[in-house]
């Protein structure tokens, strides 16, 4: 083996990179919103009585599901090009892993919502709670309960998923690092010092949901 | 190239061609990654739950570092260890080494919950009507255990197909990377998007809705 490695110049671009990583966690953090958000009208949408909601919205879980996050990138980085609509590689990865969370998240909310038997929405509503009551003080704390920890995985996943921003032109910390890389050809180094940042920021996460998921939920157990 | 310098072809026939060999490419390096994957992670996940302290200990941080840091970032970094070491080899064996790997840790998890989810009072019984371990294991964990965690399997098997496609990272010609390639030769990126994304559901869709079956039927 006679390759010498070099780390000068991952040191020296580790505050690049560092910036990087701040768009990473940017681009995980709105994705995250918005697939919350939306995952949760999906999971809604699946269990309305109504046939169109119905539809549209498994047919959204079925597609985010089954097909691989990375095509769902360049499908609107760069599928949408025959139409004449041209996405950023920012919006294109942002849309891509909002569409693919919510997918996911809308199973999660489901099981959430399913652990919860219809009699004690009945019950609550007899007791004279309003139906938004009946959510903020019944619903809502016990679905929280059943999907803190599947929503903590779901974020680091999508960081981790955000890496693919790269193959879609986007400088978050995995095309900053080919960047550099191409500028230096260091591959070995520079992508190693990225993945150790990855691995913190992820370890980062796991504890501060622990933490934050033991403070909420200190109150008793159900 | 036509007269008028057009260097755009439209889609013809052959093209579907390409792309349904890149399919089958893509079926082969994720069939081959989950089935070595699989065997390993079977064998962490009865270390994960069964060794002592120290082995759970090691195996479980080794095992984190793969779910923790980005696959596409793994991809990219064994292939250039492998260049640097000196035994540059094709991308398939690079892909199929790393997605087998970190199949391996994935299923590790799955495997674990499974031995874990057999009643220990079970075990004890097996092993008081004069069962070995590894009998016990054979005849009793393996068969219950399976129950708990096939639709698991099946999940990871699943996401497992779909990263198949961070392989093209590194130069492997699979259904994604052949679905650019065509794209950039007929700039039809929207039906050729649609062509893939249609495989890629085709593939996926039937095998989790068979999961899904098989779990209703075991839980009845």
């Amino acid at each position: 083996m006679d390759y010498q490695f070099l780390w000068r110049p991952v040191f020296k671009a580790l505050p690049e990179l560092v910036d990087a990583a701040f768009l990473t966690m940017q681009v995980s953090i709105i994705s995250m919103i918005i697939g919350l958000s939306i995952g949760l009208l999906l999971s809604f949408g699946r269990r309305s009585k109504y046939f169109i909601p119905r539809t549209l919205s498994t047919i959204w879980v079925e597609l985010a599901r089954n097909t691989p996050v990375l095509f769902q990138i360049f499908f609107f980085y760069w599928g949408l090009g025959e139409f004449g609509i041209f996405l950023s590689s920012y919006v294109a990865v942002v849309t891509a892993l909002s569409f693919n969370t919510a997918g996911y998240m809308a199973e999660t909310f489901r099981g959430g919502f399913n652990a919860i038997s219809n009699t004690q929405l009945q019950a609550s509503r007899s007791l004279g709670m309003s139906f938004l009551q009946t959510q903020r003080y019944i619903i809502i704390p016990q679905v929280l309960r059943v999907v803190y920890y599947p929503m903590t995985n779901q974020f680091i996943w999508v960081i981790l998923m955000s890496s693919l921003g790269m193959l879609a032109g986007l400088r978050e910390l995995t095309g900053e690092t080919q960047y550099f890389n191409s500028r230096t050809f260091r591959t070995f180094e520079f992508f190693a010092a990225t993945a150790v940042i990855y691995y913190i920021i992820a370890k980062l996460v796991m504890i501060a949901a622990r933490l934050l998921g033991w403070k909420i939920f200190k109150g008793g157990k159900t | 190239m036509d007269p008028a310098g057009n260097a755009f072809t439209d889609l013809r026939w052959v093209d579907l061609l390409f792309l349904g060999e890149a399919a089958i490419r893509t079926i082969q390096i994720s069939a081959v990654s989950i089935l070595v994957g699989t065997v390993i992670g079977v064998i962490l996940g009865w270390m994960l739950a069964s060794g002592n302290i120290f082995v759970r200990l090691l195996v479980n941080s080794l095992l984190d570092v793969f779910r923790s840091v980005p696959l596409i970032i793994q991809l990219i970094l064994f292939d250039s260890f492998v260049s640097i070491a000196g035994f540059p080899m094709p991308a398939f064996w690079s892909g199929t080494i790393v997605l087998s790997v970190y199949t391996a840790a994935l299923v590790a998890m799955v495997a674990r919950a499974g031995i874990e989810a057999v009643d220990p009072n079970l075990r004890r019984a097996a092993r008081s009507l004069g069962m070995g371990y590894w009998q016990d294991m054979r005849y009793i964990v393996w068969p219950v255990g399976i129950r708990a965690v096939f639709p698991s399997w099946i999940g990871v098997s699943l996401s497992v197909l779909k990263d198949s496609a961070l392989v093209s990272a590194i130069g492997y010609i699979e259904l994604l990377r052949a679905s650019q390639i065509l794209t950039t030769k007929t700039q039809e990126s929207f039906k050729i998007m649609l062509l893939v994304g249609l495989f890629y559901f085709l593939m996926s869709y039937p095998i989790s809705k068979a999961g899904d079956y098989i779990e209703k039927k075991w839980q009845q």
